[in-house]
């Protein structure tokens, strides 16, 4: 049984007065345990969102959420809201992406550590803090005695988002959700916390999900990687297959935007003409076929199926990338 | 050095000036208080805020020591040549001269900071009080007691506030200072009651509470470590301006003869508002030094106020 089975799950924001909005598409799913799995895609593609909905953390009001979060095959939309709670940041950690916005600002870091394991595991104030010394520790925190007693804004970035890294697996969840947790960042911070977060989940076998709209962050991280387009998932497939032969017309442009090492100096990168605000509606056609080099009739007929492909992948497109372009 | 001094060394210097400021806050376990401290002290406004605020506090505090004379004695000297169209002015035995009843007018004017300080102080602290607790409900609770908190506070906040504090007074039966005192206060209560409760609501949408909740803290926790603590400094730093518009009531209530009526007491409200408007054409001094004081401290509280907000605005924080 999987870890998490993500299965048709949608969001719909419905302000009084104004359209429906269709943030996450039936998007389905799943996280074996220890795994990572990638979510993709660029801004505005519904990836916080469906986080928030596997997380229960979603505005009270204005939004539906339908389909099923198994997680150990129990809905996690059908929890009680106190349930929930106690499986938030025990069974099921999230890290976001601005670590100084994310800690409280008026309470030490030591505390804030302290205080996830008194309310999940129990722990008195003084076993929790001295347990909270070992975690700064172990994401790396230097001199971790002092960093208990400061405040966010006195840590730089790189270590704030250690302490939230320290915070998130403080209960050794099952699965951690990390929104874009290097967006923020500086570039030479960036690689350090992916490393981290690497060597943490393999050797605690958490299962990951990594969220970022950049594939250069997955591309030594992810088992599988989920590609989003306009709340809905346009290609899946193991890193290696993705890498090697994405066959979806978006991943192989965001595969062409992402900074290689091995590109000339000053080579410009191929980003994708126009932006989500192009978009059609799904109902009316492929969403990506305005801003698509490969687009045929058929995509303006009706959204695509997600269809199984030969490697084991799933696909929606009507014309994909043939399987022998390998990426430049 | 100043904002503009920086920018002038371009952006790589200003850039390294900033590392070094954050280098040097990593040092020591500087906390958040300090930390805003710090700030403060490097803001010339704050700092001439600060030190009107400091004088104005010690000469209340030590009052009886400053004041050559005491306050409510009437002096011969000056009584034996007292005619409503000649009030002794300035001598050696007394700086500022007369008041209109023979009294020392500096030494009346020194003790009438005490009075100042006491009606600002407990105005504020008890509008600061009541509006706390009704900001905190409704920022904390919203659905129907949300609406009735606010609504109240619409109604109170619909009307001038010295307005409402005249009507407060006046429909209490005998006008003593506590009259002032808690009318002065009833009028500043849906000021923080509003400020504590929009400052609660922006922060259970910010994202440390979202994180809060994504940690399972429970919905009592996210209220009492998270929304609250986190909106206090704000109400704090309102206080501070509070307390010149306190002050400033009360002297407006006083001079209006709503106050106390205690002619002893001295208060600068009363000076001015008596003594100073009878005997203008007389001795003007009699108004300007009262309304001088008024002034002079209610800026001062003004400008450490605004100081401070700027101080603790996260915006500012690194
Ligand atoms: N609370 C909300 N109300 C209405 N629309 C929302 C809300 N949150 C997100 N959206 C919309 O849902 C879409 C997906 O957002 P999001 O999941 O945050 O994108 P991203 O992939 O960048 O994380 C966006 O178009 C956004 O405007
Ligand atoms: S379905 Fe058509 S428009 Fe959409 S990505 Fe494939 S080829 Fe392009
Ligand atoms: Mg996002």
């Amino acid at each position: 049984m999987s870890l998490l089975d993500v299965r048709d799950l949608s969001v719909v924001f419905q302000r009084r007065g104004e359209r429906p909005f269709t943030a996450v598409d039936k998007v389905s799913f799943t996280v074996e345990p220890g795994q990572t799995v990638g979510l993709v895609g660029e801004s505005g593609c519904g990836k916080s969102v469906t986080s928030l909905a596997i997380m229960g953390l979603l505005p009270r009001r204005g939004n539906k959420v339908t389909g099923e979060v198994l997680f150990d095959g129990a809905d996690l939309l059908k929890l009680r809201p106190d349930d929930m709670r106690d499986r938030r940041g025990r069974d099921i950690g999230m890290i976001f992406q601005d670590p100084l916005s994310s800690l409280n600002p008026v309470i030490p870091i030591g505390i804030q550590v302290a205080e996830v394991l008194e309310r999940h595991r129990g722990m008195d104030h003084k076993a929790a803090l001295k347990e909270a010394k070992e975690l700064l520790d172990a994401v790396g925190i230097p001199d971790p005695m002092r960093r208990l007693k400061e405040y966010p804004h006195q840590i730089s970035g790189g270590m704030r988002q250690r302490a939230l890294i320290a915070i998130a697996l403080a209960c050794k969840p099952r699965l951690l959700i990390a929104d874009e947790p290097t967006t923020a960042l500086d570039v030479t911070i960036q690689a350090q916390i992916l490393t981290l977060l690497k060597q943490l989940v393999d050797e605690t076998g958490t299962a990951l999900i990594m969220i970022t709209h950049d594939l250069g962050v997955v591309a030594g991280l992810c088992d599988t990687v989920n590609v989003l387009y306009g709340g809905k998932v346009v290609e899946r497939a193991r890193r290696h297959e993705l890498f090697g032969h994405a066959r979806h017309p978006y991943t192989h442009g965001l595969l062409n935007s992402v900074p290689r090492l091995d590109s000339p100096r000053g080579e410009r990168l191929h980003a994708i003409p126009g932006s989500v605000a192009d978009n059609i509606p799904w109902a009316e056609g492929c969403a990506f076929a305005p801003r698509c080099p490969n687009v045929v009739d058929a995509c303006l007929e009706g959204p695509p199926p997600l269809e199984p492909t030969a490697t084991g992948g799933d696909l929606r497109c009507n014309n994909p990338v043939s399987e022998e372009v390998a990426v430049p | 050095m100043s904002e503009r001094s920086i920018g002038l060394l371009g952006e790589r210097k200003k850039a390294r000036l900033e590392e070094l400021a954050r280098a040097s806050a990593d040092k020591g376990g500087v906390s958040l208080v300090r930390d805003a401290a710090r700030r403060l002290r490097r803001n010339p406004v704050a700092i001439v805020g600060a030190i009107i605020v400091g004088l104005f506090v010690l000469v209340a505090a030590f009052a009886p020591l400053i004041a050559p004379h005491d306050p409510v004695q009437r002096f011969d000297e000056l009584t034996r040549n007292l005619t409503v169209d000649n009030i002794p002015g300035a001598s050696s035995e007394f700086p500022l001269g007369s008041d209109p009843l023979g009294r020392d007018f500096l030494s009346r004017l020194i003790y009438g900071s005490r009075q100042t300080l006491f009606v600002g102080v407990l105005a504020t602290l008890i509008g600061l009080a009541f509006g706390v607790v009704f900001g905190a409900l409704a920022g904390a609770f919203g659905g129907w007691i949300d609406v009735i908190l606010m609504r109240l506070t619409d109604v109170m906040l619909a009307l001038p506030s010295l307005l409402l504090a005249i009507t407060l007074v006046a429909m209490a039966s005998k006008s003593s200072q506590w009259t002032v005192i808690f009318a002065v206060a009833i009028v500043n209560v849906p000021i923080f009651a509003r400020l504590l409760r929009g400052s609660m609501l922006a922060q259970r949408e910010s994202d440390h509470v979202l994180a809060a909740r994504a940690l399972g803290v429970k919905e009592r926790n996210i209220v009492l470590r998270h929304m609250l603590p986190n909106s206090l400094t704000a109400v704090i730093v309102q206080a501070t301006l509070t307390f010149a518009v306190a002050i400033l009531d009360a002297a407006a209530l006083s001079f209006l003869g709503l106050g106390d009526p205690d002619i002893n007491r001295a208060e600068w409200g009363l000076m001015l508002g008596v003594d100073g408007q009878r005997y203008f054409e007389v001795r003007p001094e009699l108004a300007y030094y009262p309304a001088l004081a008024i002034i002079v401290v209610a800026l001062g509280f003004t400008l450490l106020g605004e100081a401070m907000r700027e101080a603790i605005d996260p915006k500012n924080r690194r």
